[in-house]
């Protein structure tokens, strides 16, 4: 039985009516046309599908619809400020921190998630961190280089 | 192609003889053509010309402005005949619409290759910039639209720089020099007194200047309507580039971080329905009855059954998935017998081709040899696993068909389409957005001729996008090999005799750079029970570590360090200054002499493909109670020519060492029964933030040489490297890929 779940995603209020157990990622990308979000594995396991669910790290491809009810959702759509880039965009952008490109949307929001949660990371929490997310382009010294900047910005 | 250089005119040359011919160039240079479009720009749809679109679908397509033409007969047919059979080309055709200048002041650059993460846009773009004296901001690049774009053939082979860099540069300086003639004709004014700068024409004696804009809408381009443009145009030599040859980022890198960039898995279309496929149970497995009819029942589905083929379309992804469940749980199937990954090293060396092939025609130098090795070594199949998975979305209209898709062969899958639904060359587009990795892995047509089939049946645009599982399942593989080498020395520790046979995975770098008087190397084909295509520098990895480890015990015999060993033994000289300088970068002599730490071990390895250098040392520790060998540190040379993009060859040099770290440690597909058993990024382990060891990378700038391609071949040293120091530090030799310690016993160092 279909479910209707309302939430906001990148501010917005939506409204779904869907199977409970359909991923958040299907939602956010077929029927909110939010396709920043990505697919890579739908077990949990390469951190593409990164979104914030109520400032936390999510996992959109293992987050059923009815976990969404009632929550906040963030995407790689809802960061930049209008034209004004998030400080972690600009810091991925000034690192070159991106091969392909598709691992970046998930990278950008984990470090976003890694800076509210420590704000301060050491490089050992750093790589504890990052590690749920896979680039296969394998541009990890950018990345870190990305990430370590955008912690060195978020202290000033 | 060759690149064709030419200084600046000596003095006192005259005007006219500036770009013109000498005989040289004359055959392999690009003639160009103008010819103007006047009418105004219309906002009608594509209209669908074929491939070879006419020049109103390039003025409707790309608005009012010069389309510059050119001559790529040389080129095109040197490029078909060395990226073999997978070129995707092979159409004959040699006059390419390259560039469009705008009177809108866009220029517009297209190419057939693709980008997939390794930096082709960039390149291209600052190709292009670089001869048409234009900021690199201002060029559009289009890629991958068979409509649009000429043939370049597949985006493989590392031939993007050595191919369609020179074709881009050739058809980029023939443009600009179009542009001059035309300036100069309307001034009156000699060639060789005008200048070019930023797309703006300038003749500074008498202060006159033309933008390309302009020229695009004057009424002297209409005149110069199909007039030949100067031959044998030369290119910029090395030394006055501005834009090639620097760390140019990738255009579209801005959509990438705000997620606004389309892949090809993102594209929507109204009214799209999403597409799943059935797949067997296990390789080989023949489908003996379905009921369809639980899917049928369901609501907006669309079921399709052709012979084999069943799939279904629904609204949404999950509904399409609980859809397919339902008429999977039915269905009935004949399994086939089907080798395990660890009987298959058997099972590939027992179906040999030519059995005679095996046999070492140096039998008799090897009897005479002081000291004789002979060992075996192995790789495993493995995956590309690319960050997005086969993804392909079509639509019909008016028995035309499009396909968006991710693909490093455009026009390969453009022929594919047209032969599975036979339709004629122009009644198939296929588009290719920029997408998330190849690695080799893209070059096949499957997904797309689902989604065709499906669309087909639903009559509406349907995406296929491959789950992961499927992914590992059903795309092809790298092949295993199984690699025999038999050496013998002679008395002064030299090799004398060299047998090397590559069992099924393929012929790339199966050749020794080393001198050895009697040598004999061959790729002696099998019967994979896989599907197996390239990947990354295809079976030079597997050549290049069983060489590379069998080198190292050579070296062992003959009482000999490994560096020492190999140059001894080395006549190029481009890898003996790559090695040395890994060596030196390493202090691999320091740290030969000094005693490693229990468990440490150091080791280094080199190698040469497609025309480019590696060599690697790395410093490694093993862990016996968990098993595992741990990275620490990879020091690495590499040198491909003339760099074109110093960052971008970087992260290309650091990508192919971590993802070689993968396959060299860790990646194998382990199946049984024809069922793939670790068909997931939780089983199947690819590197991740925590593998990556201290980097020390070298890029030798070699300013004498054309640039070569950069993203394959500094994936071949690393594998080998980390199995000699394993040597190192454990005595032990671990004949195969993934390094496993296990796979030899402490205390067994034979
Ligand atoms: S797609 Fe969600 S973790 Fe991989
Ligand atoms: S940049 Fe390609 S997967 Fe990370």
């Amino acid at each position: 039985m279909d479910i209707t779940i309302t939430f906001t995603v990148n501010g917005k209020a939506a409204t779904v009516t869907t199977d409970p157990q359909r991923p958040l990622l299907d939602i956010l990308r077929e029927d909110l046309q939010l396709t920043g979000t990505k697919y890579g594995c739908g077990e949990g396991f390469c951190g593409v599908c990164t979104v914030l669910m109520d400032g936390k790290r999510t996992l959109a491809c293992i987050t059923p619809a009815k976990d969404a009810d009632k929550k906040a959702i963030v995407t790689i759509e809802g960061l930049a400020d209008g034209d004004k880039l998030h400080p972690v965009q600009e810091a991925f952008l000034a690192e070159g921190a991106m091969q392909c490109g598709y691992c970046t949307p998930g990278m950008i929001l984990t470090t976003v998630a890694l800076l509210r949660e420590h704000p301060q990371p050491t490089e050992a929490e750093i790589l504890n961190w990052m590690d749920g997310n896979i680039c296969r382009c394998n541009n990890y010294p950018n990345i870190l280089n990305a990430v370590r900047r955008a912690v060195r910005e978020a202290r000033r | 192609m060759t690149t064709t250089r030419t200084e600046k005119p000596e003095r006192g040359t005259k005007n006219a003889e500036r770009g013109k011919p000498n005989e040289k160039q004359a055959n392999l240079s690009s003639v160009a053509s103008v010819s103007c479009f006047a009418e105004s720009v219309t906002q009608r749809p594509v209209p669908e010309t074929g491939n070879e679109m006419d020049r109103r679908g390039f003025i409707q397509l790309l608005g009012a402005g010069i389309l510059v033409t050119v001559f790529e007969g040389i080129a095109d047919a040197q490029r078909s005949s060395r990226s073999g059979g997978g070129s995707g080309g092979g159409r004959g055709r040699n006059v390419s619409a390259r560039i469009h200048i705008g009177e809108d002041g866009v220029i517009t650059v297209m190419t057939g290759k693709i980008e997939m993460g390794q930096g082709a846009r960039a390149e291209l773009t600052q190709s292009a910039a670089e001869e048409l004296h234009v900021p690199p901001d201002s060029i559009r690049m289009v890629m991958g639209d068979t409509h649009l774009c000429p043939d370049d053939g597949t985006t493989a082979g590392s031939r993007t720089t050595p191919s369609t860099v020179p074709a881009v540069r050739q058809a980029a300086a023939a443009a600009r020099m179009l542009l001059i003639g035309l300036a100069c004709k309307q001034w009156g004014v000699a060639e060789n007194s005008v200048e070019v700068r930023d797309g703006v024409i300038t003749h500074p004696p008498s202060n006159r200047t033309v933008t390309f804009a302009e020229l695009a809408k004057s009424g002297a381009a209409a005149k110069a309507l199909d007039q030949p443009a100067p031959p044998g145009v030369s290119v910029t030599p090395v030394k006055e580039w501005k834009v090639m040859g620097t760390s140019y980022a990738r255009p579209n890198r801005r959509d990438l971080v705000t997620g606004a960039h389309k892949f090809p898995s993102d594209l929507i279309l109204p009214n799209m329905l999403h597409g799943k496929v059935l797949r067997p149970p296990s390789y080989g497995a023949k489908l003996l009855s379905i009921d369809l009819e639980p899917a049928k029942a369901m609501k907006d589905v669309v079921v399709l059954r052709e012979g084999d083929f069943v799939g279904v379309a629904a609204p949404t992804t999950f509904q399409a998935t609980q859809a397919l469940k339902a008429i999977a749980e039915t269905a009935k199937w004949e399994s086939a017998p089907h080798p395990s990954s660890t009987e298959v090293y058997d099972y590939l060396r027992q179906r040999v081709r030519s059995k005679r092939d095996l046999e070492n025609p140096f039998a008799n130098e090897m009897g005479k040899a002081a000291k004789v090795l002979k060992q075996t070594y192995r790789t495993a199949y493995i995956q590309h696993a690319p960050a997005e998975t086969r993804t392909a979305l079509a639509e019909w209209k008016d028995g035309h068909l499009t396909v968006w898709t991710c693909t490093q062969a455009p026009f390969g899958y453009h022929s594919e389409l047209g032969r599975a639904f036979q339709l004629p060359s122009e009644r198939v587009r296929v588009i290719v957005p920029d997408f998330g990795c190849g690695f080799g892995g893209k070059h096949t047509a499957e997904s797309a001729i689902e989604a065709a089939r499906l669309a087909r049946a639903a009559g509406r645009p349907v995406s296929v996008k491959w789950t992961r599982e499927e992914e590992f399942t059903w795309a092809y593989f790298r092949p295993a090999a199984v690699i025999e080498i038999e050496a013998g020395l002679d008395e002064k520790g030299q090799i004398a005799v060299w047998h090397f046979i590559n069992i099924n995975s393929g012929a790339a770098a199966v050749q020794t750079p080393y001198r050895i008087a009697h040598n004999n190397c061959r790729y002696v084909p099998s019967d994979t029970p896989l599907r197996q295509g390239s990947y990354r520098t295809l079976a030079a990895t597997a050549n290049n570590f069983a060489r590379e480890c069998m080198m190292d015990e050579l070296a062992a015999a003959a009482g000999a360090d490994p560096l020492d060993f190999r140059l001894a033994h080395l006549d190029n000289d481009r890898i003996r200054a790559v090695l040395e300088e890994a060596a030196r970068q390493f202090d691999w002599r320091g740290r030969r002499k000094q005693k490693r730490a229990p468990g440490t071990g150091i080791g280094l390895a080199c190698g040469t493909e497609k025309a480019s250098v590696v060599a690697a040392c790395v410093e490694i520790s093993v862990d016996e109670a968990k098993n595992e060998i741990v990275v620490k540190k990879v020091t690495e040379v590499f040198e491909a020519g003339t760099v074109v993009n110093p960052e971008n060859l970087r992260k290309q040099v650091i990508g192919c060492i971590l993802m070689g770290l993968g396959g060299a440690l860790r990646e194998e597909m382990i199946f049984e029964g024809g069922k793939m058993l670790n068909a997931s990024f939780g089983k199947y382990l690819v590197p991740r933030f925590k593998d990556v060891p201290e980097l020390d990378i070298h890029l030798r700038n070699w300013p004498g040489m054309e640039p070569v391609g950069g993203g394959e071949t500094p994936i071949i040293a690393i594998a080998p490297a980390i199995a000699n120091a394993v040597f190192d530090a454990t005595g032990r030799r671990i004949r195969q890929m993934p390094i496993k310690l296990s796979a030899a016993k402490p205390g067994q160092t034979t």
